[in-house]
């Protein structure tokens, strides 16, 4: 873990920039001037309680929902809703779902050709070899020819991890992926995860993985009502969080 | 059979007996109140006809008008298909103008009625854009050309082109309407995180609609879509209105030159019937995988 921490501060390039960005839904203020900087190979976790607006952050990133005020910019792209750039910068920003959102009326193969088939105009044969590559990475590739309804959560998990690598992006976005899982599957799809956090690609992830995110993160996000509260290794945020609502919800979330 | 039988209540019985009772009672009545002559055996004479000097049967008035059917509800289908996908992702488009003239072109088709329609399209766009393209001169120029199987086999009568067109146009728009809607309740019922993982692998919009949205909600709205083109074949017969030779039109002119009112309304019927319950048959059975 000393090893991770010092190799993302190793490589300095700005992966992720985001400065005092606000986000409201109507009245209601989602975002409050939060700043988060992510390096290039550095894994993030977010957490805090439900409602905190991580989700919210982690959805600007890629421009599913559209910041207010501040400012996002990533790999070298500003997100804003009337970018040109748009389109590109999705490509290089893959996203992984709580809900999975696999393509039900596509088999599994299917699923992950489509984007760089359609996309990057790659061609087929091409695109299902790299597809049964990424299949084989996340342990299924005996799956291909099924469709989505066939699997069980944590298999359609970790096609969807599939489908977003085969893109071959440079940045991970995990949204919740453990959080519509039953139990037992959890630890198929988090095994991934951390297999994915070794090759050096950027990871942001809003989990409740409190074990995940000791093993693989290079710093932890607390949120809460809009804001960052704070950020720390998980050393110091596991053993001496600053703030009190932070050690509030970590016995919250890790007395049981 | 036996089984079937066995399911029949008492009270069942009674019901049939009494709907046999008046069918009788109706059949009494236009035969002997109304003094009516029946004469099926001259309609065979209506549906082929033996032409003695070429020595073979040929379609008369009635299969001429069901073939047009046929026809016109086809073409119909396919442009109220296009026209109806069209519009549904325009109702859904993001952009307010699309948005809105979509939803004004499907309010003024829904709530005129459907005669009203067919006129106003008839003479305001079917006329002019048939006058417009020469159509006329065009159509009868291939009537008259030797080589015309092809045109005749997929349109018939080359001379009735442009009337068959107007109905297929007129009847396609009007139907369009419905289709649209069908197509945006299909689209609507899309979870948006489908979308959403489309835009996030790099689809534009129009990606995301053509691999990912449209070809789960086609699917989904099948049943209510085949119901749509039952309701296309039967609303068909309104074109006749236009002069289209459809089936109505020759039941019409069958009517008006033998006074056969209720055989050659009948059997006009028995061929609708058959066209629709085939259909709606062939269609449930496509929906059972």
């Amino acid at each position: 873990m000393k090893m991770n921490n010092t190799r993302a501060s190793a490589s300095l390039k700005e992966m992720i920039h985001v400065a005092h960005v606000d986000k409201f839904y109507g009245d209601f203020q989602a975002l409050s001037d939060v700043d988060l900087s992510v390096n290039q190979g550095e894994r993030i976790v977010i957490c805090g309680p439900s409602g905190s607006g991580k989700s919210t952050l982690i959805r600007c990133l890629n421009g599913l929902e559209f910041h207010d005020a501040g400012e996002i910019i990533v790999d070298g792209i500003s997100v804003e809703e009337d970018s040109k750039h748009l389109k590109t910068l999705r490509q290089e920003v893959g996203m992984v779902f709580q809900q999975f959102n696999l393509f039900p009326h596509l088999t599994i193969l299917e699923n992950l050709t489509i984007g760089p088939m359609k996309v990057r105009k790659i061609a087929k044969a091409e695109a299902e070899k790299r597809a049964r590559l990424y299949l084989e990475r996340v342990h299924i590739p005996e799956q291909a020819d099924k469709y989505p309804a066939q699997l069980s959560g944590g298999q359609q998990q970790r096609v969807a991890i599939a489908r977003s690598l085969c893109m071959e992006t440079r940045i991970m976005l995990f949204d919740e992926p453990t959080s519509a899982l039953d139990p037992e599957m959890i630890n198929e799809v988090l095994d991934v995860m951390v297999e994915l956090a070794d090759t050096g690609i950027t990871m942001v992830c809003v989990t409740h993985e409190m074990g995940f995110a000791r093993k693989v993160a290079d710093r932890i996000v607390f949120m809460e009502a809009g804001r960052i509260m704070e950020t720390a290794t998980p050393d110091k945020f596991f053993t001496n969080p600053d703030s009190e609502r932070l050690k509030l919800f970590l016995g919250q979330i890790l007395d049981h | 059979m036996q089984k079937f039988l066995k399911r029949l209540h008492w009270l069942d019985y009674v019901i049939v007996a009494l709907v046999l009772v008046a069918v009788v009672f109706v059949i009494q009545r236009v035969g002997g109140t109304l003094n009516y002559n029946w004469r099926w055996e001259k309609i065979p004479n209506y549906i082929f006809r033996y032409r003695e000097d070429q020595e073979r049967w040929v379609a008369n008035l009635l299969i001429q008008g069901l073939v047009a059917t046929i026809r016109i509800s086809i073409y119909a289908s396919i442009l109220a298909l296009v026209l109806g996908v069209i519009l549904g992702v325009a109702r859904c488009s993001a952009n307010l103008a699309v948005r809105m003239l979509a939803r004004t072109y499907l309010e003024f088709l829904r709530n005129v009625p459907p005669v009203v329609v067919i006129f106003i399209f008839f003479f305001f766009l079917s006329e002019q854009i048939i006058a417009a393209l020469n159509m006329e001169r065009w159509a009868r120029g291939i009537a008259r050309s030797d080589d015309n199987q092809i045109w005749t086999f997929f349109f018939g009568d080359m001379r009735r082109f442009p009337a068959l067109i107007s109905g297929v146009i007129v009847l396609g728009l009007f139907q369009s309407a419905f289709v649209g809607e069908i197509v945006r309740a299909g689209i609507q019922s899309i979870d948006k995180g489908q979308r959403e993982a489309a835009r996030s692998i790099g689809m534009s919009r129009f990606q995301e609609l053509r691999y990912i949205v449209l070809p789960q909600a086609l699917r989904k709205v099948l049943p209510p879509m085949a119901n749509q083109f039952i309701s296309l074949v039967k609303d068909s017969s309104l074109v006749s209105l236009i002069s289209v030779p459809d089936l109505t039109f020759k039941t019409v002119e069958l009517v008006a030159s033998t006074r056969m009112i209720f055989e050659a309304w009948l059997v006009a019927a028995a061929f609708y019937f058959v066209i629709c319950f085939s259909l709606s048959m062939l269609f449930r059975r496509l929906e059972q995988p």
